[in-house]
């Protein structure tokens, strides 16, 4: 049934309708908000398992026959991605209950997640350009208002230099995609690469294929687009962070992928060639501001920063192993930054302070989290029975074999110096002399460590259960490196 | 010393109706001629807006006593749940379709579900404009 491909994306989208009718009726909103994320990750894995079996799906929405109507088009990667949003902002959502309190609450805050999960969604699922910047509309609208809920000083001025960096992307994507469709004379993803190659992408094509590396560089915090990144995220809340974290500059990593594996592949000596070189500096410079700073969320926030470098490097590998071993690390990637800012979370819940130099001792009164925070900073780091080694292993065997070997060395540096940035927080946290007895903590970790330890065990999973996940990975590598593939079953020619 | 608006009230009581009506056309106008739902619903609120302006909040509250964060919500819905009709049809979402009827008085029509949508996207776009404006208005 060709109508499959719709569903995850409206699910979220009539939640949220509903929980903006029932604004005070908090226990409702909570009841349905987690249904319906449940019920969607059932959809969604239905859906992984569909387009494993048969291939991508196609949905044309309004029965308007692609190129001349919006098309929905579920590949592997853009499958197994929207399952992972939807495990994630479950969690989210559940750590959410007990931390983020009824003013929040009582002023749309999971009505707006729902909102934020829809255009998350259909940004993965949409096959159109200009569809696509609908969808990433909708999410940032959606992550304004998370951002700026609840209005405490920090959150305002953050949000007003957030709002500024998006909005200015935002008209660049609209410019980019006005001279794409001057250009080309179309906005569906298929019929572009079908065009794109028959023009032989000549330089104006590759200029407009360079703007659109500036806006998902944006939006994904490339080197030197990453500036709003850490100021951003230091100011909403947990839940938020998590979801901010795990989430959008992913949809950033994904719309390049699509990008320059789809439409832009041409020129690669000279695109994938920037592509690379900006990967590597945003390693780098994700590597100093993670060792450079004493705060446990500034810390995690320029661990985004070099993952998304890592996993940016991998659209310019042309191995099927490296687009694998990226789409994993992706994937991994998404799932372990979602469980440390939770934990992390749950450490300031305690001590009442995000500054490692006040902290100490945790591991006495809470061992669980202890433990918890040291899987997920080895799994992070990519010690191999965790999920992070696996996309690691392959990035670096298709790096060795197409004789990068700055990237391998980046790469693996970057990886100890991931390693020291997260264990100078476990150690340091956890260890030494205890700082608070059991009574000074500033709150209770009740009820906020299972969300983070559904995340643990999904990370654990992707790294012990590596056979049967792999293939899932391979197949949308696999589809990313023969576009036409994707052409014949959206323009079914 | 309150001023006087007796002109201006006076006027607003028949120029509204004559905006709320001009909205009305163009939400019709929209299938074959400039127009639709966004224009419509802008000229709607245009309306209440004035009456916004030639009374005051309470009042306008009393003679519209609608919430209209909820309108939001039913346009939402309006717009999103047609499309989901579309399913039992088996034909993708947001398949729009269209039929001539023979109505009483106006004769033989053309009658198009898209109308549907553009009820929805009215109501938005009303809702929306006045939440902004009550909210602003409101907050001291």
């Amino acid at each position: 049934m060709t109508n499959f491909v719709i569903f995850p994306l409206l699910i979220p989208l009539l939640t949220a309708i509903t929980l903006l009718i029932l604004k005070n009726k908090i226990g409702v909103q909570k009841v349905i908000s987690v249904l319906s994320f449940i019920v969607n990750i059932g959809l969604s894995a239905y859906l992984v398992q569909l387009v494993f079996d048969n291939g991508i799906q196609t949905h044309e929405v309004g029965s308007w026959v692609p190129p001349f109507g919006i098309v929905l088009v579920a590949d592997m990667l853009s499958a197994l991605l929207v399952l992972a949003t939807n495990i994630i902002s479950l969690c989210c959502v559940l750590y959410a209950f007990r931390s983020i309190g009824e003013e929040r609450e009582k002023f749309y805050f999971y009505a707006a997640v729902q909102f934020l999960i829809t255009g998350v969604i259909g940004a993965f699922l949409t096959g159109d350009i200009f569809n696509l910047f609908v969808f990433f509309e909708v999410f940032l609208m959606a992550s304004y208002v998370l951002i700026v809920l609840g209005g405490t000083k920090i959150q305002l001025r953050e949000s007003l230099k957030y709002i500024l960096v998006n909005i200015i992307s935002s008209a660049l994507f609209v410019i980019a995609v006005g001279y794409l469709y001057a250009v080309t004379g179309t906005l569906n993803m298929a019929d572009l690469s079908v065009r794109v190659s028959e023009a032989g992408q000549p330089g104006i094509l590759t200029g407009i294929g360079m703007m659109f590396f500036v806006v998902f560089g944006l939006k994904a915090a490339l080197f030197p687009m990453f500036f709003w990144l850490p100021g951003s995220y230091s100011a909403p809340p947990t839940a938020v962070l998590a979801l901010f974290g795990a989430l959008l500059t992913k949809v950033g990593v994904y719309s390049i992928f699509r990008v320059f594996t789809l439409i832009f592949y041409h020129e690669p000596q000279f695109t994938h060639e920037i592509i690379g070189w900006v990967a590597l500096l945003t390693i780098v410079i994700g590597s100093i501001g993670a060792i450079a700073y004493w705060d446990v969320n500034k810390i995690i926030i320029y661990n985004i920063i070099i993952a998304v470098g890592v996993i940016v490097y991998g659209v310019t590998l042309s191995t099927p192993e490296g687009l694998a071993g990226s789409i994993y690390y992706l994937i991994h990637d998404m799932v372990i930054k979602g469980a440390l800012f939770l934990l992390a979370g749950a450490i300031i819940v305690i001590t009442g302070t995000s500054k490692i130099k006040d902290m100490g001792g945790l591991i006495k009164n809470h061992p669980q989290l202890g433990w918890m925070f040291f899987i997920a900073t080895v799994s992070l780091a990519g010690i191999p029975p965790l999920s992070g080694f696996i996309g690691k292993f392959l990035l670096v065997q298709s790096g060795l074999e197409s004789e990068s070997y700055t990237f391998v060395a980046v790469l693996l540096v970057s990886s100890l110096l991931v390693l020291y940035s997260a264990m100078k927080i476990f150690m340091n946290c956890f260890w030494r002399a205890p700082k608070l007895t059991a009574r000074e903590e500033k709150g209770s970790t009740k009820g906020l460590l299972y969300p983070s330890a559904i995340l643990l065990a999904i990370s654990i999973f992707l790294g012990v259960g590596a056979e049967f996940v792999y293939p899932y990975i391979s197949m949308a590598a696999e589809t990313l490196m023969d576009p036409s593939v994707y052409i014949q079953s959206v323009l079914k020619e | 010393m309150k001023p006087n608006d007796l002109i201006l009230q006076t006027v607003t009581k028949v120029v509204a109706f004559i905006i709320a009506i001009f909205a009305v056309y163009l939400f019709f106008a929209g299938h074959y001629t400039p127009g639709g739902g966004f224009v419509g619903g802008l000229m709607a609120s245009a309306a209440l807006v004035l009456l916004l302006l030639s009374f005051d909040i309470k009042t306008v509250q009393e003679v519209i006593p609608v919430n209209f964060r909820t309108i939001i919500a039913i346009g939402l819905l309006i717009a999103v749940v047609p499309g989901l009709f579309s399913f039992f049809f088996g034909v993708p979402f947001l398949t729009h379709t269209f039929g001539y009827f023979n109505l009483p008085i106006i004769g033989k029509t053309a009658l198009a579900t898209v109308t549907l949508f553009e009820v929805g996207v009215f109501l938005v776009v009303v809702g929306f404009t006045m939440t902004v404006i009550q909210t602003i208005g409101e907050s001291e």
